[in-house]
């Protein structure tokens, strides 16, 4: 019981790093990019091959797959993200389908399809018994790392400058703008911040959610739910609702597992249906 | 007014034309009627998906539910003793219909974004329940054994698509008539008129629910048809039928035909599937990743499709 609440917060608090990012795409810029996972990906491969063929050590992987996932968005959004901020949501549909199809061909080309391994450092392998229950050392250092993110960004959003013309934007874009901040390049910053948390959350999450190069559309649905029931635009929805999401995907695949992912479709369509905007979502 | 029935004229003309096109392809391309019979199912789908997205403008990533639900339950009745075509199509309608209305609620209520992740999450819903459910659908290993009768009593199906490609044919065309009308009815310029403006049409006394609720009601029958179809033709029935890359691979024939013309749904879907049956003959990874170019260059540059540039040529 314990157990399964614990790999679930680990489970979620990952979804939660992953989902920030389009959290912030989704409420800041009215955005629907189902091409988020991409970058977790991309993010996840940039550890591995880090790894694996120039031996860096894991902890300092890490920051590698934040920074080419943050510089990845960056350029994608100065060339491409930018110029569909006003159209249809179809529109947006479409290309974000467009980069998810060609980001999963571009891994399947020089990774192929199977399932990339990952070789923990020692210190982080293991269990710990406590409360006559077993933690994994991992999760834990998840958990951790995650939380220990969390305050970080809370405190950059609520307490730096930055924060401060990050929020106004996303109240009113264009009242915004009229006070002189540089409404465009607080989108872009935010977008390269999230693409890199999101990068980060692949490079932390190649253990537990795994990597292959299916991954931008295997977990689309979890990083969409997550923001679409927490509620774009804010930290504390994504948060509570990938960790509600995290412990009930678990939970049902260890109780219930000929009934399997069908718990977490179930629990996303209810609770769209009783909160259409979000736990924390805004009234528009 | 002679401009304009000359006008009318010619375009009657063309529509002619591609519908016989279409039938002699039969007698010409005997080699491709397998294909040809796909191409034609996954037209009628498209055709339904036009009429949900393209005309009511409702956003949906979950529209293979309905086309699932028709092949399973055309596939069923036949697998268990009932293999008579034509009733067959009509219970894949039903059942369609009737789960596309219960959903319609759900759908239509919210903004793009929660109607997208509503459809997404039935989607997703119905392929996890249909894989679980392996005793009754047979789960990732498909569903045999289903054996049709003749059609009619009179034309057997068989492997080379014979029947297969004129039921097909048949069917296309006849939804396609109905759609044709519907369109041009005042039900299908109201459906435009919300697409366009949602806060407008309450102004002008349109019950904007009731007829969102509908298209999409309609929109799920007409997927039920076109599912129970493929059941019927192939006397197959797999996990796909439901999943998301059909909804996603539909979205984007019909985008690449061009939305809200009818027509766009076909031709985007033929040229779609002939590319696919082409190119990924010689590698799919590489048509993945050409069809991901593809569309955000279609993004871009060519908004309207495939029908939105000839019309824009012809003008």
């Amino acid at each position: 019981m314990l157990g399964v609440l614990f790999d679930g917060v680990a489970y979620g608090s990952l979804l939660f790093l992953v989902s920030l990012g389009l959290s912030v795409t989704m409420g800041l810029m009215n955005f629907v990019n189902l091409a988020h996972g991409a970058f977790a990906m991309a993010g996840g491969f940039v550890c591995v091959v880090a790894m694996t063929r120039f031996g860096v050590p894991f902890l300092a992987a890490l920051p590698l797959a934040f920074v080419a996932s943050a510089i990845a968005g960056a350029i994608l959004e100065r060339l491409l993200y930018r110029r569909l901020y006003a159209a249809s949501h179809l529109d947006q549909v479409l290309f974000s389908i467009g980069l998810t199809f060609m980001s999963i061909a571009t891994a399947t080309y020089f990774f192929g399809s199977s399932q990339q391994p990952v070789r923990l450092p020692e210190y982080l392998r293991g269990q710990v018994r406590f409360l006559g229950a077993d933690f994994g050392v991992y999760r834990l250092f998840l958990i951790a790392a995650v939380a220990a993110l969390t305050t970080l960004l809370g405190a950059l959003v609520t307490r730096t400058r930055f924060g401060a013309q990050m929020r106004a934007s996303v109240d009113d874009a264009q009242a915004a703008r009229g006070l002189g901040i540089d409404v465009d390049r607080v989108f872009s910053v935010s977008f390269a911040l999230g693409s890199g948390l999101a990068g980060l959350g692949g490079a932390l999450g190649v253990e537990v959610l795994g990597l292959d190069s299916g991954f931008p559309l295997k977990f689309m649905v979890y990083f969409l739910l997550v923001v679409v029931v927490g509620g774009a635009g804010t930290i504390r929805g994504p948060l509570v609702a990938a960790l509600v999401l995290g412990v009930l995907d678990v939970a049902g695949k260890y109780y219930m597992p000929q009934v399997g992912a069908f718990v977490i479709y179930a629990a996303m369509v209810l609770l769209l249906i009783v909160f259409p905007a979000g736990i924390y979502g805004r009234r528009r | 007014m002679r401009g304009l029935t000359g006008e009318l004229r010619r375009e009657t003309l063309f529509e002619a034309a591609f519908w016989l096109a279409l039938l002699a392809a039969y007698f010409l391309l005997p080699g491709y009627r397998v294909l040809g019979s796909q191409i034609l199912i996954v037209s009628l789908f498209a055709l339904s998906l036009d009429l949900v997205l393209g005309y009511a403008g409702i956003l949906t990533l979950g529209h293979a539910a309905f086309f699932g639900l028709g092949a399973y339950t055309a596939g069923l009745l036949a697998a268990h003793g009932w293999g008579e075509p034509l009733t067959g199509l009509l219970a894949g309608a039903v059942v369609a219909a009737i789960v596309g209305f219960v959903t319609s609620f759900l759908v239509v209520r919210g903004e793009d974004l929660t109607r997208l992740m509503v459809t997404l999450g039935l989607g997703f819903l119905l392929y996890e329940a249909a894989n679980k459910a392996a005793f009754v659908t047979g789960g990732v290993d498909g569903l045999s054994g289903v054996t049709m009768w003749k059609l009619f009593g009179v034309f057997p199906f068989d492997l080379a698509g014979r029947t297969g490609y004129l039921y097909s044919l048949a069917v296309l065309f006849l939804v396609f008539l109905f759609l044709r009308r519907l369109a041009r009815s005042p039900f299908g310029l109201s459906l435009r008129g919300i697409r366009e403006n949602r806060t407008r049409m309450p102004a002008i006394g349109v019950p904007v629910r009731r007829r969102l609720v509908a298209a999409f009601t309609l929109g799920a029958a007409i997927a039920g048809i076109a599912g129970a179809l493929l059941a019927q033709t192939t006397q197959f029935v797999g996990l796909d039928t439901l999943g998301f890359g059909r909804s996603a691979d539909t979205v984007i024939m019909l985008v690449l035909g061009g939305t809200g013309r009818l027509y766009g749904a076909l031709v985007g879907t033929g040229v779609f599937m002939i590319a696919q049956d082409y190119l990924s003959g010689i590698n799919p990874v590489y048509w993945q990743f050409w069809l991901g170019l593809l569309l955000v260059a279609f993004v871009f540059f060519a908004r309207g499709g495939i029908m939105g540039a000839i019309e824009r040529i012809r003008r």
